[in-house]
């Protein structure tokens, strides 16, 4: 293949990618590695670092618009960012010494949950909880915009929420992914954090999360301008287009097939992974 | 605060994906070849790995050098966000949060300068 074949592919590959995960709201990250690796023949390790790049660049784009309304929670955020950036330089450092077909297996088994929480219906009103002594000590109980003006909520959990967020982290280092699905397993179900809350603050996370990292695979060698390029400019234009599609679309459907894609993606990294193909 | 912090981090997308973009067109004007064979890994140059020798390619007018020093810059801004977020908890008076906000830009800056653990 030529170069400027592979290029104009590669951005037309995450293109599709960035505007896919911005509307279902899996993020175009999860794609990237195995479109990478099973259509263009990447190594995995120069695909995560590509991957890395691409999910600080929709993350940073995103959080622009979200601090602006208020729903994004900056305490509960930077607290839990102790725990995810140390997470992610662990599983950065994990993944220079793990197998590549290793690698491959944990991230078919990540993309397979990735799919199932995108499909879990939403808890949107939580039930009035307590204070907690740890969350007020810390003053993360904060307000957020409703339909009915402020809302006053409570945070709880904050130790469970810490150690769910190390594990993010790592898997964030580990794979290059920014692993919201986790991010906002351990706001929404484990801190009881609003919905919208969760998922806001998770994206204000993702950055800062993958920059841990991403410091860490440049120094290895592990970003290639080649590939970076091409998949940083596709996936940010189609996260952006993505974004403007999202007010009014109906995505319940196009979330179903986008996680049936993602289903088949894992399973063939798993196969690949213990086929010794990767 | 808000306000500011937006257009940072706005700023920072624009100008790393510019750099990335002028140096991807110099890159592939200058690559009129077979494309990499990616599937055997290398590892990247010494001189695409560091901050020192990615600004060496640029002045070179290199275009992988051009599209390095536009990741780092992509990587800076989340970094820079944290840094702002310091600022913002000084002007607060909010200990607390000076305290958590700096480890976690020493971990950062560790990452970013310590190459790695």
């Amino acid at each position: 293949m030529h170069t400027m074949e592979f290029t104009l592919l590669v951005f037309m590959g995450s293109l599709l990618a960035g505007f896919l995960g911005s509307l279902t709201g899996l993020g175009g990250g999860v794609v990237i590695v195995p479109m990478l690796t099973l259509l263009f023949h990447v190594d995995i390790r120069y695909a995560i670092g590509a991957a890395l790049v691409s999910v600080i660049a929709t993350s940073s784009g995103a959080a622009a618009a979200y601090v602006k309304e208020g729903y994004s929670n900056v305490r509960v955020g930077m607290f839990l960012e102790i725990a995810t950036t140390v997470g992610a330089l662990v599983g950065a450092a994990v993944a220079l010494h793990l197998h590549v077909s290793v690698i491959a297996i944990i991230f078919g088994l990540a993309l397979i949950y990735s799919a199932f929480a995108s499909l879990r219906e939403k808890s949107e009103q939580k039930s009035d909880v307590a204070p907690d002594r740890i969350a007020t000590w810390l003053r993360m109980d904060s307000s957020y915009p409703t339909d009915k003006g402020m809302t006053q909520y409570h945070v709880r959990g904050v130790p469970l929420g810490f150690a769910l967020m190390f594990g993010a982290g790592v898997l964030s280092g580990l794979l290059g992914i920014g692993s919201g699905a986790v991010k906002v397993l351990a706001m929404d179900r484990a801190m009881k954090l609003p919905f919208k809350v969760s998922t806001t603050t998770s994206n204000f996370m993702i950055g800062v999360t993958a920059a841990a990292s991403a410091g860490i695979y440049l120094s290895r060698g592990y970003i290639d301008p080649g590939i970076a390029m091409p998949v940083m400019l596709g996936v940010l234009g189609g996260s952006l287009v993505g974004a403007r599609v999202l007010a009014g679309a109906k995505v319940r459907s196009l979330r179903l097939v986008f996680a049936v894609v993602i289903g088949f993606l894992a399973v063939e990294m798993i196969y690949n992974g213990f086929a010794g193909k990767m | 605060m808000d306000q500011i912090m937006a257009v940072l981090l706005r700023s920072g997308v624009l100008l790393a994906a510019s750099l990335v973009f002028i140096g991807g067109i110099i890159y592939l004007s200058r690559h009129d070849s077979p494309a990499i064979d990616y599937r055997v890994f290398q590892g990247e140059p010494q001189e695409l790995r560091t901050v020192g020798g990615i600004l060496r390619e640029v002045a070179k007018f290199h275009g992988r050098g051009l599209i390095q020093l536009g990741l780092l810059v992509l990587i800076a801004t989340p970094v820079a966000r944290v840094l702002f977020s310091v600022v913002a908890f000084l002007y607060e008076r909010d200990w607390t949060y000076v305290a958590i906000t700096m480890i976690v830009l020493v971990l950062l800056c560790y990452s970013l300068f310590g190459g790695g653990l």
